[in-house]
């Protein structure tokens, strides 16, 4: 029993990395209907920004965090005027298509700098076991939790009480009735990608910081599609809890399922859980007016 | 010559239409050649049956035909002398054009409070100022004070409608483009409304230009009228005036002329005038 409990919790701590990478996904989505794909792509940006900075140049993490944040929202910037701006009234499916092109450009760029060997990410969290009661647990995964429940909270306050994220949630309402009250789309766009770019720099640094930094980071991508339709495509809680389930589903299977019917269920497994989920609730588990979106 | 007297006529008048033409899709032509006037402090109302092309004529005014793969290929709009046709929605909410779109389109997961701070949005005078236009706001529309902590889209159509106006407010316009505001409410609502409406034009010194169905509230509340069919004008002119029409009275009104059925020689008749008069 022990055992199951902490297989779950070694579960739960991966899907709290999904649901980082899903919440970036959902603010975009959320905001502007775009289904942003290239958003594993921008976790990996940051991830390396900081890790190269940090490993080729000697810069120290307290000042090559921010300065990717910096980069992030230039990185915003462009896209909204290389791309978003250009496209402005396409259909949902060529925005679809520009944001595939975006991920590769964006990896492509960041490889160009830093190179695709591996680097590791350090920033100091303490990784040392604990045991509270008779359970084995890892500080790292105890601080990564906090940190993201800590990022949750901020994001709900800046949309709930700033006049920033007031504007935002009237444009997710109805892009044509902002527009008619002066809000300007294209600044809102580049805010948009800025608070997923912030949300990509944390979800960088925690999965760099348990995995290393690489280029196959990206396939995080794959994991958190089904993270994104179980919890709905605009739900910041739904994002989380649908992360929580597929991470936990998928190491119990592994653990579980994996001697009956072979090894590698991860991978798929997640795909099966969303799969099954959606067929009963095709709106997710927080979803709304998904069929007339996408 | 023409040029220069339209840019006359555009210094009196405070919005003037000179022969707007507008394509959605690159290839529909919703507005063949829409001239029309507005003078500063008039309410206007812009009639028409379905599809004449009355919103079409809003959002070319107010900048929001682009969402909508919308252009405008011809033509110039005049605002306060100033050429607006290829301006920004945004900038022409700075200049204090505000548009209130049909089917009143409030910010439905915002509270009545939040609709209306979002609509200060681009306005740099403090939070006081802003404040204080919220009072006012709540001064016409004394109902959105009693739900300004709901759902916007948990309230009436009357009170969404009420919003949308409100929100506009919010911006100090100093013209309002008010698009079907009757559509789906109860009479009386309707002449509150246009009771507002008349009221602020008085109090506020808010120019209208208002799109109806609604031939006969529109017409009663309105200084000037102009009728749209198919995309052009075919009549304009006084709102006392036009009421008298027997063509108006006969197809927008639905008072018929004494003689009981239309006669296939009236129909015919006002095609023909019809065609004279566009």
């Amino acid at each position: 029993m022990m055992f199951f409990f902490e297989v779950l919790i070694g579960g739960l701590m991966s899907g709290i990395m999904y649901a980082l990478v899903a919440l970036g996904f959902v603010l975009i989505f959320k905001a502007s209907g775009v289904f942003n794909f290239a958003q594993a792509a921008m976790v990996l940006f940051a991830a390396m920004f900081i890790a190269g900075m940090h490993g080729d140049w000697g810069v120290p993490y307290w000042m090559a965090i921010p300065i990717t944040i910096l980069l992030m929202l230039g990185l915003a910037w462009i896209i909204e005027r290389v791309v978003l701006r250009q496209l402005v009234n396409q259909e949902p499916i060529i925005m679809f298509m520009a944001t595939i092109g975006i991920f590769f450009a964006i990896i492509g760029f960041a490889e160009i700098i830093w190179g695709s060997r591996s680097r590791t990410l350090d920033i100091g969290i303490p990784d040392q076991p604990l045991f509270i009661g008779d359970m084995l647990f890892q500080q790292y995964d105890i601080v990564t939790a906090i940190a993201v429940a800590v990022l949750v909270v901020l994001l709900l306050i800046f949309s709930q009480r700033t006049r920033m994220g007031r504007v935002l949630r009237a444009v997710a309402d109805d892009h044509q009735a902002a527009q008619s009250v002066g809000i300007k789309l294209n600044t809102v766009w580049v805010v948009v990608w800025f608070v997923a770019g912030i949300v990509a720099v944390v979800a960088g640094i925690v999965w760099g910081g348990a995995l290393g930094v690489q280029p196959v980071m990206v396939d995080v991508a794959f994991k958190a599609l089904p993270v994104l339709l179980l919890g709905g495509l605009t739900s910041i809680p739904g994002a989380i809890i649908a992360g929580l389930i597929i991470g936990s589903g998928e190491a119990l299977a592994e653990v579980y399922l994996g001697p009956i019917i072979g090894g590698g269920i991860d991978n798929w497994f997640a795909y099966i859980i969303a799969m099954a989920f959606m067929v009963w609730r095709p709106e997710g588990l927080f979803g709304e007016k998904i069929i007339e979106r996408i | 010559m023409a040029e220069q007297a339209s840019a006359q006529q555009a210094e009196q008048a405070l919005l003037s239409l000179n022969n707007i033409e507008v394509v959605y899709n690159h290839v529909v032509l919703v507005l063949k050649g829409v001239s029309l006037e507005v003078a500063p402090g008039s309410i206007v109302a812009l009639l028409g049956g379905n599809g004449a092309g009355k919103s079409t004529t809003l959002k070319a005014i107010s900048g929001l035909l682009t969402g909508e793969r919308g252009e405008i290929t011809r033509g110039t709009i005049h605002y306060n002398g100033e050429n607006v046709t290829h301006m920004s929605a945004a900038d022409r909410v700075q200049r204090g054009v505000l548009h209130v779109m049909e089917g009143r389109r409030v910010f439905e997961h915002l509270t009545v409070e939040e609709n209306l701070q979002v609509g200060s949005y681009g306005r740099k005078d403090g939070a006081a100022a802003i404040q204080k236009d919220m009072e006012m706001v709540f001064e016409y529309f004394p109902r959105l004070r009693e739900r300004r902590k709901s759902v916007a889209g948990y309230t009436s159509g009357g009170e969404q409608q009420m919003l949308a106006m409100g929100r506009a407010l919010m911006a100090r316009p100093r013209m309002i483009l008010l698009d079907e505001p009757s559509m789906g409410l109860a009479p009386q609502l309707v002449e509150e409304i246009f009771h507002i409406v008349t009221t602020l034009r008085r109090e506020e010194g808010v120019t209208f230009l208002v799109a109806e169905q609604n031939t006969n509230v529109a017409l009663r509340n309105a200084d000037y009228g102009y009728i749209l069919e198919n995309g052009r004008i075919v009549m304009y002119g006084d709102a006392a005036r036009l009421r008298e029409n027997p063509d108006v009275k006969e197809f927008y009104l639905g008072v018929s002329s004494g003689e009981g059925k239309t006669s296939f020689r009236n129909v015919k008749h006002y095609k023909r005038r019809k065609r004279w008069l566009s």
